[in-house]
C-alpha cells in the first residue's frame, strides 16, 4: 500500500490546484441539482445515461488508445437484461441493474480477450463485427421481444424504499450514478493504472520493455468501460421503461464516438458535453427524417479534418491556466 | 430428384448459388478495402455506401435517363469513382500523417452522410430493378435450375478479382503499387508519382465497390441500407482472411459466402452469424487472419 501513495502523490497535481478543481466541479453538481427545475427531466437524465456511455468509451480511447466501435453490445444488453429482470422476475431496481452490469462485466471479458489480439484498426473492426454477432443474438432471442423491444418496465421502488416513478426522484437517483460513476472513471484514469494506461497508448512496446503486462491491463480497462457502458444502458432501461434493438445498433455505437470525438477524447468532462450536444440534435431534428444521420456525419468529417481535439479539448489549455483539469 | 442429408437438391444448391452470389460481393468489396488499406493505410468505412450508391446510380439511370444495365455496369463506377477521387484528393489525403483510426472515422461519418441522403430522398423501401433482358430467364440443370443472371454475377465478379490479381502481381503497374505499399518514400524517390497512384487506387477500390452494387441490384432490391449492414459482415471477412494477401481475400470472400448459404440451408437460424462465429474461431487459432501476416 505504502508503495502506491508514494505513487499517488507523485502524479497528483501541485498543491494550490485542487481547491479550484474542487470549486469547478461543485460549481457542476450545483448544476445538476438544479437543473431539473428549468430543463425536462426525462431529457436531462437521457442525456446523463448516454454522458456515462461515452465517459466508459472515452475510458478506452482517450486513455489506452483503443477505437472499440461495438460499445453498443454492453449498453443495449445490460438494457435488455435489467428491463427483463424488472418487469419478469420482479426485481428491485437495483438488483436489476446490477444484473445488467453483471452481464456486461461478463461480455466485456470474453469480448476484450478475443478483441485485444488484434491491434488498431482491426481492434475497431472485431469490435464491430462482435456487436453485430450481438445484436442478431437480440433479433433471434425470444425474451428480446424482437421489433417491440421489452416494453413497460417498471421503474419499481429503489432498496424497496425510493419510488422511482416519481420524476425528481428518478432524476436524483439518475445524477447519483452518474457522478459516482465518473469520480470513479476520474480515480481510475489518475491511479497509478491509469498512469499505464496511457503508457500503453502513447508507446505499447515501451510499456511491454518495462515489463508491464499490456494484455492484462488493457482487458482490464476493456472490463470496466464495458461494465460502465452496461451501467449506462440499465439506468436508460428504467428511464425510458424501454430496451429495444435501436439500443444494440451499430448506430448506437457510431453515436457513442461521436459524443466522445465532439466533447473531446481523453478529457473528463469531454465526452459529457459531446453527449448532451448529441441527445439535443436528436431531439430537435428527430422529426425530419434522416436528418439526424446526415447531420452526425456532417460532424463526424467536421471534427476529424478541422477539430480533432474537441470542444472540451479547445477550452482544455484556459481551463488549465485558471487551475482547473477538464 | 435426389436429397443430400434429408435436404432437396434443388433447395440446396440454390442456396449454395445464393451463398457463391454473396461470396462474390464479400470478395470484391473485400478485394477493394485490403488494396486501399494496403496503399492509404485507411478501412474504408464508406465502402459499404459507395457499393449502396452504384447500385443507386443504375437505377436512376434507368428511371430518368432511360440507360439500360450495361451502361449502368460502365457508368455507375465511373461515377462513383469521381466520388471517390474527390472524397480522397479533399479528405483523406490530409489524414495520411495521423493516426490510422481517423481515417476510419471519417470515412464512417461520410458512410453516414450518403446513407442519411439516400433515405431522406427515397425512403427505405427498396426499388425494384429488373433482370436485363439478355441475362432473363434460367437453364435447367437436371439437379437445379440456374437463373442466368446469378451465374453472371458469378463469373463477372471472379473475372474481375482474377484480373485485379493479375494487374497488381504480373504487370509493371502492379509491382510499383506493391512497392509503394511496402515503402512509399522510397518509390516516390525513384520518381514515381505515388500521391497520383494513391488516387488512383482509391478510385480504383470503390469503383469495384460500385460495379458489385450495379450486379447486386437486379438481386436484391435497391435501398439505402443495402450497404451498411454488408460492410460489417466484410470487415469480419477481413479479419478472418487478413489484408496481407489480394488472393487471400478473394478465397476467403468466396468461401465465406458458400459457408453462410450452407448454414442457410442446414441451420438457418445462425445463417446471419455464422461469419462473426468463424471469425470467433480464426481469433482464437491464427490472430493475424488466415493470409495475414503479423498484426
Amino acid at each position: 500500500m505504502a508503495k502506491h501513495d508514494v505513487t499517488l502523490t507523485a502524479a497528483a497535481p501541485p498543491a494550490k490546484a485542487p481547491s479550484r478543481q474542487t470549486l469547478f466541479v461543485l460549481a457542476l453538481l450545483a448544476l445538476g441539482v438544479a437543473a431539473p427545475f428549468g430543463i425536462y427531466p426525462v431529457f436531462l437524465m437521457k442525456g446523463l445515461c448516454f454522458a456515462l456511455f461515452a465517459a466508459a468509451f472515452n475510458l478506452l480511447l482517450g486513455y489506452v488508445g483503443l477505437l472499440s466501435f461495438g460499445h453498443a453490445m454492453f449498453f443495449g444488453w445490460s438494457a435488455y437484461v435489467t428491463a427483463h429482470a424488472a418487469k419478469e422476475w420482479g426485481l428491485t431496481p437495483e438488483l436489476a441493474i446490477l444484473a445488467g452490469v453483471a452481464l456486461s462485466a461478463v461480455m466485456g471479458t470474453v469480448v476484450g480477450w478475443l478483441a485485444i489480439r488484434r491491434q488498431g484498426i482491426y481492434f475497431a473492426m472485431i469490435t464491430l463485427a462482435l456487436a453485430q454477432l450481438m445484436f442478431f443474438l437480440a433479433v433471434q432471442a425470444p425474451f428480446t421481444h424482437g421489433e417491440d423491444g421489452i416494453q413497460g418496465v417498471p421503474r419499481g421502488h429503489l432498496f424497496g424504499v425510493l419510488n422511482l416513478s416519481d420524476m425528481m426522484t428518478m432524476y436524483y437517483f439518475v445524477l447519483a450514478v452518474f457522478v459516482v460513476a465518473l469520480l470513479l472513471l476520474y480515480r481510475v484514469v489518475n491511479s497509478p493504472f491509469g498512469q499505464v494506461l496511457k503508457a500503453i497508448r502513447d508507446n505499447e512496446p515501451r510499456a511491454i520493455s518495462l515489463g508491464y503486462q499490456v494484455e492484462r491491463y488493457k482487458l482490464l480497462a476493456f472490463v470496466l468501460s464495458a461494465s460502465l457502458a452496461g451501467l449506462a444502458g440499465s439506468v436508460k432501461s428504467l428511464v425510458f421503461q424501454l430496451a429495444s434493438l435501436a439500443d444494440v445498433h451499430w448506430h448506437a455505437s457510431g453515436e457513442v464516438v461521436l459524443m466522445t470525438l465532439l466533447g473531446g477524447v481523453g478529457t473528463v468532462f469531454g465526452p459529457t458535453v459531446g453527449a448532451f450536444l448529441v441527445v439535443t440534435i436528436q431531439n430537435y431534428f428527430s422529426e425530419v427524417g434522416s436528418w439526424v444521420t446526415i447531420i452526425q456525419g456532417v460532424i463526424f468529417v467536421i471534427c476529424v479534418l478541422a477539430f480533432r481535439s474537441g470542444i472540451v479539448g479547445v477550452l482544455a489549455p484556459w481551463l488549465k491556466k485558471r487551475g482547473i483539469q477538464a | 430428384m435426389f436429397t443430400v442429408f434429408g435436404i432437396p437438391a434443388a433447395a440446396l444448391f440454390g442456396q449454395l448459388l445464393l451463398g457463391l452470389i454473396n461470396g462474390a460481393f464479400y470478395a470484391m468489396l473485400s478485394l477493394g478495402l485490403a488494396l486501399i488499406f494496403g496503399l492509404l493505410n485507411i478501412i474504408n468505412f464508406s465502402h459499404g455506401a459507395l457499393y449502396m450508391m452504384g447500385a443507386f446510380v443504375a437505377w436512376l439511370l434507368l428511371t430518368y435517363v432511360g440507360a439500360g444495365y450495361w451502361v449502368a455496369l460502365v457508368v455507375a463506377p465511373v461515377i462513383v469513382a469521381a466520388l471517390g477521387i474527390v472524397i480522397e484528393r479533399t479528405m483523406l489525403s490530409r489524414l495520411y500523417k495521423l493516426d490510422h483510426l481517423y481515417g476510419l472515422l471519417l470515412t464512417f461519418g461520410l458512410a453516414l452522410i450518403i446513407e442519411g441522403l439516400f433515405r431522406q430522398l427515397y425512403g427505405v423501401s427498396g426499388m425494384p430493378y429488373s433482370v436485363p433482358k439478355e441475362l432473363a430467364g434460367g437453364w435447367n440443370l437436371g439437379f437445379m435450375f440456374l437463373p442466368i443472371y446469378r451465374g453472371w454475377v458469378v463469373i463477372a465478379s471472379l473475372v474481375l478479382c482474377l484480373g485485379t490479381w493479375a494487374v497488381i502481381e504480373k504487370t509493371k503497374l502492379g509491382a510499383y503499387l506493391r512497392a509503394a505499399t511496402e515503402n512509399p518514400t522510397l518509390v516516390q524517390a525513384f520518381g514515381i508519382n505515388v500521391p497520383v497512384m494513391i488516387t488512383a487506387t482509391y478510385g480504383f477500390g470503390v469503383a469495384l465497390a460500385a460495379i458489385a452494387g450495379v450486379l447486386a441490384a437486379p438481386v436484391y432490391s435497391v435501398n439505402p441500407m443495402m450497404g451498411s449492414n454488408l460492410i460489417i459482415v466484410v470487415f469480419a471477412v477481413v479479419v478472418i482472411g487478413g489484408m496481407g494477401s489480394i488472393m487471400g481475400s478473394v478465397v476467403t470472400g468466396f468461401l465465406l459466402g458458400l459457408l453462410e448459404g450452407l448454414t442457410k440451408v442446414f441451420y438457418p437460424e445462425a445463417a446471419a452469424t455464422v461469419i462473426f462465429m468463424v471469425m470467433v474461431v480464426v481469433l482464437l487459432l491464427k490472430p493475424a487472419g488466415l493470409f495475414g501476416k503479423g498484426a
